[in-house]
């Protein structure tokens, strides 16, 4: 889908504070924002997003604080990724963490919905980890046709 | 970093403490949500909501999410939390106007086979 080289990019890394949920979904809208998408656009890359960065700090992280890194690209053909990174320890099994309402935190009302979210707000989701490791979530999404604005 | 440093700023970032928009009418209490839900604000919600609850022991309880700006899963488990709890209790349970994302949302989850969801006339929205 995408190309090799994105057109625009930005990295960042922030402490696994849960404030800074907001703060990763706000620089994710504000670096799609290039591509001119549509509310509803900007709503689902937000969410999904959230959902990532929220999942690195209840789960990656949990009885932990540590680094997360969140890769933002823009590509020529309008898809926006989003990638974020955290060291922390790793899902086993991850085709059982991205089943509907699957959770290993309930009792924190964890919905168990947010890989699901992910999957339904963009077009493709891609997970990679490592027990011990770490764990990254890369996601895309085609934004609709309308030009880049210059 | 280690967790208890962690702790401690978490506590300085906590956002200030608003009182939680609630209209009783009767035995039915509104409880009026805003801003954005996610895992951070979540928590504090949850315990204010809870807390009125208790105290108040209505016979329904209505989360109204028309001035929700945003909400992700963890809003969906406030949701379902908030359901549980009111079963438990023997109190009826609504959600009402959710944006189209927070439906979406809610759709995915299958929540309308649990949870009676109203909008109410778009004039009584707050968008």
């Amino acid at each position: 889908m995408a190309k090799a080289k994105p057109v625009n990019e930005l990295r960042c890394a922030f402490p696994s504070w849960s404030a800074n949920e907001a703060l990763a979904r706000s620089v994710a809208a504000s670096f799609a924002a290039q591509l001119n998408p549509t509310c509803e656009e900007v709503s689902d890359l937000k969410c999904a997003v959230s959902e990532a960065v929220t999942n690195a700090i209840v789960h990656g992280y949990r009885d932990s604080a540590g680094e997360i890194q969140m890769i933002l690209k823009i590509y020529a053909d309008r898809t926006f990724s989003a990638e974020v990174r955290d060291r922390g320890v790793g899902i086993p099994d991850v085709e059982e963490a991205m089943r509907p309402l699957f959770t290993t935190d309930p009792e924190h009302e964890r919905s168990g919905m947010g890989f699901t979210i992910i999957e339904n707000f963009m077009d493709s989701l891609r997970v990679v980890s490592s027990p011990g490791k770490g764990t990254r979530v890369i996601m895309k999404k085609k934004l609709s046709m309308l030009p880049i604005q210059k | 970093m280690g967790a208890k440093q962690a702790e401690g700023r978490e506590v300085m970032l906590t956002q200030e403490d608003t009182p939680l928009r609630t209209v009783t009418a009767g035995k039915t209490l509104t409880v009026f949500l805003d801003g954005d839900i996610d895992h951070h604000t979540a928590r504090l919600i949850r315990s204010r909501i809870d807390t009125k609850v208790y105290i108040q022991r209505p016979d329904e309880l209505i989360l109204d999410l028309s001035r929700v700006c945003f909400m992700d899963s963890s809003g969906l488990g406030l949701i379902l939390g908030r359901y549980a709890k009111a079963v438990e209790l023997g109190i009826a349970f609504k959600v009402a106007n959710p944006s189209p994302q927070i439906r979406r949302i809610l759709d995915l989850a299958g929540t309308e086979r649990l949870i009676k969801i109203e909008s109410a006339h778009p004039s009584r929205r707050a968008w």
